[in-house]
């Protein structure tokens, strides 16, 4: 019921934008490359949102002025809304332009993808906001969803298919002996579990594999991990959830 | 436009060839104009199988190249004035395929053919890989045996990510499971993986198990197709695959044995 005698609410939620990956100082090389990637997709782009990522910059200690950068990207049609990875003057030059700061998390839901710039790149950003699926076997379609959240497979993951997922992963079809399936988060199969399923590759211990049948070849849960000979029988071939207490793998049934 | 069929299963020896003769023969017996191509170049052994080794001139790399008409090429086997075949180079290997290549030779066959059923080599390599990619409908053979369906397994992988379907993300090939070398005494004993156990790992359409039978070796070695021994448990088995595919309702037989090797092992699921 929507409380219509107060003024106001507040509710948590989350606000996606872009983050732009800076690995040059070159103000008029930046600009370039924005105005070629705006040429692209003008639409994605227009009145856009923007998170400043410096830390590629300062970790080579190139340093950038941060009053220059955000004239120009709203000279050029960005909103920027944020700095990251800034050191103390240019986090105090952002604050003075009403830009807020992130401080907080080594990783993001950043929607940048591809290498660090062996070529002449200096700004790296996807025309479309989707997950990338790496998939380096034989990719099954994963249809990418809303932003950075949840990759849906309904297909079964055949022996020696990969897949990746930078967010949640769920699957509703079995997952077969010799595939291999990992998400950054938490890893849901309703189905039967034969490959190896590694939950949290970039290091979150908080995420979970939840599976419906468990006959993994390996499962992993930021980076610790058991094989098959190690699953226990009260376990083995029972829906179970699996999670990280105290650096040691914990597999309980679900009732 | 014709429908076409790659038999195919990751695993060697396990009846690609023999399957391939048989559902070609079977379904040209049914009425349908089939051709039936060897993609197993350097290793030629579809002519064997059909017995029309000693009438082969030109082959399927000669109509690659443009060395031959695929007329000059396609040999009427002796039985059945409905199917052809497309031979193999015996002196080639596998690069003499090309994509760009095969598909026209299936496109020229298409226009004239009802099926064509692709005999694919073992592997997963380029033989394999172009067999499959214009496929409308596999048939994944499977012995009942823990490394051949963990083969097909990983073919199934590819026939769903590799394939021209795939790639133009059009609806995908119709796989069909066709389980070879069954013995339900040895399932019984719990020697062999049992159907249930196959379809645990593989949930597909079964179209059809052949039974193990003498009769397929002596076929082989007498270049006929084990599906005109009329006779033979896997003559009959390979009968009822072609007919089941063309739609009609069939019981399965020769199953037998459902108590499973990997039931009895691990016993069964709550």
């Amino acid at each position: 019921m929507l409380n219509t005698s107060s003024v106001l609410e507040f509710k948590s939620g989350t606000f996606f934008a872009p983050i732009l990956v800076l690995f040059k100082h070159d103000i008029v090389a930046i600009e370039e490359a924005l105005q070629e990637k705006i040429s692209l997709a003008p639409e994605f782009f227009k009145d856009s949102p923007l998170v400043i990522d410096l830390r590629e910059l300062n970790k080579q200690n190139q340093d950038l002025d941060v009053v220059q950068i955000i004239q120009m990207l709203r000279r050029i049609g960005f909103f920027p809304v944020g700095l990251r990875g800034g050191n103390e003057q240019q986090n105090r030059q952002a604050r003075a332009l009403s830009i807020p700061i992130d401080t907080v998390r080594e990783q993001g839901n950043s929607i940048i993808i591809g290498d660090t710039p062996k070529q002449e790149i200096t700004s790296q950003l996807s025309s479309q906001p989707e997950i990338p699926v790496t998939q380096s076997a034989d990719p099954v379609a994963a249809p990418p969803t809303d932003s950075a959240a949840t990759t849906l497979i309904t297909q079964p993951v055949r022996s020696g298919q990969r897949i990746y997922a930078s967010g949640d992963l769920i699957i509703l079809s079995q997952v077969s002996a010799g595939a291999e399936i990992m998400a950054e988060g938490n890893i849901h199969v309703y189905n039967t579990l034969r490959g190896r399923a590694l939950a949290g590759v970039h290091g979150n211990t908080a995420a979970r594999i939840f599976c419906f049948d468990l006959q993994a070849e390996l499962i992993s849960i930021a980076g610790d991990y058991k094989t098959s000979e190690d699953l226990t029988k009260q376990t083995y071939k029972n829906p179970v959830q699996i999670y990280l207490q105290n650096h040691a793998l914990i597999i309980k049934e679900i009732a | 436009m014709a429908r076409i069929i790659v038999v195919t299963s990751g695993k060697g020896g396990v009846g690609k060839t023999t399957t391939s003769a048989a559902i070609a023969m079977g379904l040209a017996k049914a009425g349908h104009k089939t051709a039936v191509i060897d993609f197993d170049v350097g290793l030629r052994n579809l002519d064997l199988i059909l017995g029309c080794e000693r009438r082969v001139v030109y082959d399927f790399i000669n109509v690659i190249n443009g060395e031959a008409s695929l007329n000059q090429a396609l040999i009427r086997d002796k039985n059945c004035h409905l199917l052809y075949i497309l031979p193999a180079s015996q002196t080639r290997d596998k690069d003499a395929l090309t994509q760009e290549g095969v598909g026209r030779v299936l496109d020229e066959l298409s226009k004239e053919f009802d099926y064509v059923v692709c005999d694919s080599p073992a592997g997963i390599e380029k033989g394999a890989n172009l067999a499959l990619y214009f496929a409308d409908d596999a048939f994944v053979v499977t012995n009942p045996e823990i490394s051949s369906v963990r083969d097909s397994d990983r073919m199934l992988g590819i026939l769903s990510s590799k394939s021209r379907r795939a790639e133009r993300n059009e609806e995908p090939i119709k796989e069909y499971l066709l389980l070879t070398r069954y013995d339900s005494d040895r399932v019984r004993q719990g020697e062999m993986l049992g159907l249930d156990d196959v379809q645990e790992i593989l949930s597909l359409e079964l179209l059809g198990i052949i039974p193990e039978s003498k009769s397929v070796l002596s076929a082989s070695n007498a270049g006929i197709p084990v599906i005109l021994d009329e006779k033979s448990e896997a003559g009959q088995a390979y009968a009822d695959v072609v007919a089941r595919y063309l739609g009609e309702k069939r019981p399965h037989r020769f199953i037998d044995g459902k108590q499973g090797f990997l039931r009895r092992l691990f016993g069964g699921r709550k």
